[in-house]
């Protein structure tokens, strides 16, 4: 019972987290020295609605939007392959669309190890698009380490959920 | 004097310094901070003297000197209620029988004198004990505004003359303040002094930053930026906070930057296709080079203070562990070897150690060990403790804490090189990678 409201603030936060995060999409000025605001660019287009199969609320909830990994690791297990393929095949019929390819770590690693691991979750999941025949200028990646944990408990239940490569849709494939 | 004999060469050539003020009684004023401090130096310092137009000064003055003093772990206050003796002229007599009487084996006089956009401050040392001067008085000179970096001044003088180390309280630390919750964490540079006073935020929170690295002189600072939308090393001059990117190559992620000792290069991590390895950059004119070239993670550079090595992470192993390489790059050498993991090696300004962090079975902990590995020291240990940095004279190192759970928040912590001392430094909100700056000038 305690179940459905949680899965329901997190599609809540995943939806808010997709069009709400200005370091995504970010046109602001160099390190925003000296106050300048730097909050261009913010891409505020619908989600729409999730029973349609074109939406991009179908791609994050029905055919699934990211994948997780183990401890430390980027390997890609079977599960994840198989969202991957589900996405690969809606990313081909819908080719207006680019991606871009968050990574991200779990709070239990030093900053820049996290920086660095999430952008070999990244590329994992861009290989394995690659290979099923997305091309590569329509993905780009980028890492959050751990700057940007989904859950936000210190136990393995939240870290397993950061542990993540996120595929984040936007209009303007080949742009 | 027979003392003497015992002491080890290098405190004996510390002591030497020190002869000239007092040549007959220097062993009794003395903190050896190597071998650790059971029980803190007591000393006193009553309010400076108003030498005309000081005000709040006088007073302001004494109170930052002694609490620079009394944070070092080293040196215990005795409060002014407890003093016999009232200084009442800056070149006074002075009463060591009523000092002594109260257990002060350090005083610490002074005196100030402000007019205008001037303020002159000056101070004694005094060997309670041995009833004579530590080193000449010194005077320091500036605009009102720079009242507590003249007391930081004073206070790097004493510490100096009794621990016959280098000071480090007249420095500065540049930090990531933090806001907002776990899951959309605000950030922004800002620097404050050492001790958390006068903070200036350097960017807003539009984009996130992380770790920013002073140079060799304190003029400028390395750091990372979201602001292009994708992790990008940025330098910023932190007179006017003009800042630009460097290195930027489409496609790419770098982040990890630090300084070479000269100023002149920024050693850093870049990422492609998902590997990260080293580079080195030349602030000035470019010229990219490759340092590192395996397909493991490779990151967290610091130079040795000589220029002549690198120290960085990789997990080439199997997991994170500490390497050392020269300079230009080539063969590496492991210099971890402890149980866990070991990661953002800081290589300290002495060049006799290197502080990391360390993981392992589910703790965080700050540690140093010998350049070559041994000798490895835990100094601290919690749920989140990472990204250490030395203060200037090598002796203290400030590093982030964070704590569990959804309410977690990072601040700023500084313990001393025995693994004592800890404590935390007071910021406005939650703050996280902290960088020292050299001691000013």
């Amino acid at each position: 019972m305690t179940l459905l409201p949680k899965a329901l603030l997190l599609v809540a936060a995943l939806g808010l987290a997709a069009c709400n995060n200005p370091d995504r999409y970010g046109a602001g000025g160099p390190g925003g020295a000296g106050g300048q605001g730097g909050m261009g660019g913010i891409d505020s287009s619908g989600l729409g609605d999730p029973s349609n199969p074109n939406s991009i609320a179908y791609f994050n909830q029905t055919v699934g939007d990211r994948v997780l990994f183990a401890v430390d690791q980027s390997t890609l297990s079977g599960e994840a392959r198989g969202v991957l393929a589900g996405q690969a095949a809606w990313l081909q019929s819908h080719p207006d669309y680019a991606i871009i390819i968050e990574g991200h770590a779990d709070e239990q690693g030093t900053r820049e190890y996290n920086l660095a691991l999430g952008a070999r979750r990244a590329a994992a999941v861009q290989d394995y698009l690659i290979s099923q025949g997305i091309a590569p200028s329509r993905m780009k990646t980028i890492s959050y380490g751990k700057e940007r944990p989904l859950e936000v408990c210190s136990e393995e239940a939240c870290y397993a959920k950061n542990r993540r490569a996120v595929t984040v849709l936007s209009m303007g494939a080949g742009a | 004097m027979t003392f003497l004999k015992h002491l080890p060469t290098a405190l004996a050539l510390a002591l030497a310094c020190l002869a000239a003020a007092a040549p007959a009684h220097a062993e009794r004023l003395r903190i050896v901070i190597d071998e650790g401090v059971i029980e803190p130096m007591p000393f006193a310092i009553p309010d400076f003297i108003d030498e005309g137009g000081a005000g709040d000064y006088a007073r302001n003055i004494a109170r930052v000197v002694a609490s620079d003093l009394a944070g070092t772990g080293l040196f215990r206050e005795i409060p002014a209620d407890a003093h016999i003796s009232r200084v009442t002229a800056f070149d006074a007599p002075v009463a060591y029988g009523d000092w002594q009487a109260i257990n002060a084996q350090a005083l610490i006089t002074g005196a100030v004198q402000a007019s205008g956009d001037r303020i002159v401050v000056k101070f004694y040392l005094f060997d309670v004990f041995s009833g004579q001067p530590l080193g000449e008085g010194l005077q320091f000179a500036g605009t009102p505004g720079t009242w507590r970096r003249m007391a930081h001044k004073v206070a790097d003088a004493v510490y100096s003359r009794i621990t016959g180390e280098g000071g480090y309280f007249d420095s500065r630390v540049v930090y990531v303040a933090e806001s907002g919750p776990k899951n959309q964490r605000q950030k922004r540079l800002a620097v404050m002094d050492y001790d958390g006073a006068n903070v200036q935020y350097l960017t807003d929170s539009s984009s996130i930053v992380l770790a920013p690295r002073f140079s060799p002189t304190g003029d400028r600072i390395l750091f990372t930026s979201y602001a292009s939308g994708f992790p990008q090393i940025y330098l910023m001059d932190v007179g006017n906070l003009a800042t630009r990117s460097l290195g930027e190559q489409p496609g790419t992620m770098t982040f990890a930057p630090r300084f070479s000792p000269d100023g002149g290069t920024v050693v850093f991590s870049l990422e492609r296709g998902g590997n990260s390895d080293i580079y080195a950059l030349d602030i000035g004119g470019g010229n990219l080079r490759q340092l590192t070239n395996a397909p493991s993670i490779e990151t967290a550079p610091s130079f040795s203070p000589d220029g002549s090595q690198i120290v960085f992470e990789s997990d080439r192993s199997g997991n994170q562990q500490l390497y050392v390489m020269s300079a230009g790059g080539g063969e590496a050498r492991r210099i971890s070897g402890g149980k866990g993991r070991y990661g953002t090696p800081v290589w300290s300004p002495r060049g006799d150690m290197i502080a990391f962090t360390k993981q392992n079975e589910g703790r965080f902990h700050i540690g140093v060990m010998r350049t070559d590995g041994s000798e490895e020291r835990l100094l601290t240990a919690s749920f989140l403790d990472e990204g250490p940095t030395w203060a200037p004279n090598g002796r203290v190192i400030m590093f982030t804490r964070e704590s569990a759970g959804a309410g977690g928040a990072a601040s700023l912590f500084s313990v001393d090189i025995t693994g004592r001392n800890l404590r935390q430094i007071t910021t406005e909100g939650a703050a996280s990678d902290p960088a020292w700056s050299p001691l000013l000038p």
